[in-house]
């Protein structure tokens, strides 16, 4: 079969199981878009900026396990695309981004809309390709969909002169890589499998840390039965949300810097950490050096190059998660940890930071309590970063598997507008709830048209105290409340915004009329928004600074004049 | 370079992909993760489109992990290789372009005699002079001439090669050739 590189594109998306991209046109990549019409079952969603075709393949991505793909042209478009690629690349997103390249023989003479892409987007991707024959393209689709969803997955691009595209060859589409260089490291060691069933044996303050990799790999129904088996109780770090039923009874909830305060020093106390697909990041262990001090550590991750980057490793067992969690599943002896687990109990009961705060005011943690009872807890959830983040990941009570989608490594302000539109195209079956706030939802709120163009219907929760929260909070806890660039004045009216797309929207400003709104949002056939004036000044609680360990924990407001540790 | 940080110093080769942007791709992850890299020579292998590259890495036993693992991350990394244990052959090539006078000719001759070096251009008030050699010898070299005066020097950095038995091999050989599921050297800490 003779293509042009165009129409190679869309081939390999079809056979890679591709049903919609999203993108933005432009002059490099045109002829790709020009053939687009002759593959009536590839769907394109046209965004309003590139930024939130990228974020909006990763949302859909998360959504549905399937690899995201976003396609930009060359120059603007492409520099556009390096934010949602550098958080793909943190959070291990399977995304295929396509741009356009100036014509080969102009590329070097600064021609318009010329960007040194590949280079630009390099250290942001898992692997990147310039494609400077036509005849090569069928191979390096194949690649590109390969490497961006086996092994740890991440976003792959691929630059495309605009002749590339225009140019016609032969389309042979491979039904194998041949990559001998790139080989993931499936099965577990086994030797290190029975060498980390020997430690939960032996461990009497045992937790599991639950990850990304937990959810990337499916492992939810092998994760539960290691717990059961074993009696582990589990955190889930903030990408391991959603990797265990909440109402599970060992599901213990979130660690690190705005995690419970109990989850960490129950962390503090144990003897052994079964660490699984997340990568000890500096937001769940503070200060290294005093991380655990108890523990030895089981880590098991399919990233070669995470195990013992952080943290000391009794037992490293690089795999997929779901292979090494059945292997030790299988190799463990069904145990109690009875004492341990009414330690873990005590330590709530001394440190009750998961208490919503009594009040009568509007609290954002209230909100998304309502929310979760609104939802049953089976929502798919989607936020940035910030305060909304934090007090989502809080107070959401998660049931169903894979159903938190968040900016993690990067912390990207505005993800949660076009990543829950990704989601939600993705899983139509699903409602999904984009809890934002004021300043991320500015950032990224050109998409409601696109929103109200293909009729997605997504629910919109602002968070909005007209403030950049966190930072504020940092601001007020950590350099003696002097709030610098912090402060929204001027911020739209979000109802008559939503309105003026089309959108139904609601404001709520008083505790009493939540639920009411919430459940109006939901009877809305397509997308809604509701604009909840928060209390301004509420801070997330715990917090646990930056850098240091968990005795200098924040575990509720200061008290009247006094003073965070610095 | 001192003597004494050569206890830190690991020399690791790498077997990668003769691919457009692959320096570009190992020299940016050195930058982008800190990693110290004091010398870098590349060149073509003995398998056709594959180069091997050389490198000297400044750290202690966590960096030179690092480096070998956040290089097999590269799609186009074959084989990376730490000899500093090993017993293995370090050279480099150095042309050093000496300033020489009728008095002093003869006295420059002689050095690059006693260092087994050659003499492979003579000019007008100058000679280069290339030495191969590990690298103190070029050191070394490189110290006695420097009073005649020096008006340029090239070096190519170190390449490396461990002593007897062969090759470093591709990856693909080495997975055909080892028990996958045993535990990779460079992949356990």
């Amino acid at each position: 079969m003779r293509l042009s590189g165009g129409q190679m594109v869309c081939e390999a998306l079809l056979r890679e199981g591709v049903d919609v991209a999203f993108g933005l046109p432009g002059g490099a990549i045109l002829p790709l878009y020009q053939v687009l019409p002759e593959y009536p079952q590839l769907k394109h969603v046209l965004v309003r900026h590139e930024q939130n075709a990228g974020h909006a393949a990763d949302g859909y991505a998360r959504a549905t396990g399937k690899v995201g793909v976003a396609i930009a042209t060359s120059g603007p478009g492409a520099t556009n695309l390096v934010t949602p690629l550098a958080t793909a690349m943190m959070d291990s997103v399977p995304m295929v981004a396509v741009t356009g390249q100036v014509p080969r023989g102009a590329i070097g003479r600064d021609a318009f809309q010329e960007t040194d892409t590949t280079g630009i987007t390099l250290p942001v991707t898992k692997h990147n390709y310039l494609v400077m024959d036509t005849a090569e393209l069928p191979g390096v689709l194949k690649e590109a969909f390969h490497i961006a969803r086996t092994g740890r997955p991440g976003p792959v691009l691929i630059d495309l002169p605009r002749d590339v595209q225009t140019d016609v060859a032969d389309f042979d589409y491979p039904d194998e890589v041949n990559l001998p260089s790139y080989q993931p490291t499936m099965e577990g060691h086994s030797q290190m499998v029975k060498r980390a069933a020997r430690l939960i044996r032996e461990a009497q303050r045992p937790l599991i840390l639950a990850g990304h990799g937990v959810v990337i790999s499916g492992a939810f129904a092998e994760l539960k039965n290691l717990a059961e088996k074993a009696q582990l109780p589990v955190v889930t770090t903030l990408l391991g949300i959603s990797s265990m039923n909440e109402d599970h009874v060992l599901t213990l909830g979130m660690p690190g810097m705005h995690g419970w305060a109990h989850i960490n020093w129950a962390i503090d106390r144990a003897d052994l950490l079964i660490a699984v697909g997340m990568r000890f990041d500096d937001r769940v262990t503070g200060r290294i050096s005093t991380f655990a001090p108890n523990a030895q550590v089981i880590h098991i991750d399919i990233d070669p190059a995470e195990v013992g980057k952080n943290v000391r490793v009794t037992v490293p067992i690089v795999g997929d998660a779901k292979r090494v969690l059945h292997a030790l599943e299988r190799e463990v002896e069904p145990q109690t940890h009875t004492e341990w687990l009414q330690e873990i109990d005590r330590l709530r009961d001394e440190h009750p930071s998961d208490r919503l705060p009594e009040s009568d005011r509007l609290l954002p943690q209230y909100v998304v309590r309502e929310i979760s009872d609104a939802t049953d807890g089976n929502a798919i959830v989607v936020t940035g970063v910030g305060q909304h983040q934090m007090w989502a990941a809080q107070h959401y009570r998660f049931k169903e598997p894979n159903s938190w989608i968040t900016s993690g490594g990067l912390g990207t302000m505005g993800f949660e507008v076009p990543a829950a539109m990704g989601a939600a195209i993705g899983r139509p079956d699903k409602v999904v709830w984009s809890i934002a706030g004021d300043g991320g939802f500015q950032m990224t709120m050109s998409e409601l048209a696109t929103i109200v163009e293909h009729r997605v219907p997504v629910k919109f929760a602002i968070l909005n105290n007209n403030f950049l929260g966190l930072v504020r909070q940092l601001q007020d806890l950590f350099h003696d409340r002097n709030r610098v660039a912090v402060e929204y004045s001027g911020n739209p009216d979000f109802v008559r915004l939503a309105e003026a797309y089309g959108i139904w929207a609601a404001r709520v400003t008083d505790r009493a009329k939540v639920r009411e709104a919430v459940d109006d949002a939901m009877a809305v056939d397509g997308p809604a928004l509701i604009d909840f004036r928060v209390e301004p000044e509420e801070n997330v609680y715990p917090h646990l600074p930056a850098g240091e360990s968990v005795a200098e924990m924040l575990e509720g407001p200061l008290g009247e004049g006094e003073r965070a540790w610095r | 370079m001192a003597v004494d940080s050569k206890a830190e110093t690991h020399t690791i080769t790498a077997l990668v992909h003769d691919k457009p942007g692959v320096l570009t791709r190992v020299s940016g992850l050195f930058r982008r993760r800190g990693f110290n890299i004091s010398n870098l020579a590349v060149g073509h292998s003995e398998v056709q489109g594959l180069s091997r590259m050389t490198f000297a890495v400044e750290g202690d036993d966590y960096v030179v992990e690092q480096v070998t693992k956040q290089l097999y991350k590269l799609i186009d990394v074959v084989r990376v290789n730490d000899i500093s244990q090993e017993s293995i052959v370090a050279r480099e090539l150095a042309l050093i372009k000496v300033r020489t006078t009728p008095q002093t000719r003869a006295e420059v001759l002689e050095i690059v005699d006693i260092f087994r070096a050659h003499v492979v251009d003579v000019g007008a008030g100058v000679v280069i002079v290339e030495v191969t050699g590990d690298e103190e010898k070029v050191n070394a070299l490189i110290q006695l001439v420097k009073p005649f005066g020096i008006r340029e020097i090239m070096r190519t950095g170190s390449v490396a090669m461990s002593r007897g038995a062969p090759a470093t091999g591709s990856r693909k050989r080495t997975l055909e050739n080892v028990d996958q599921s045993a535990p990779d050297a460079e992949v356990v800490p």
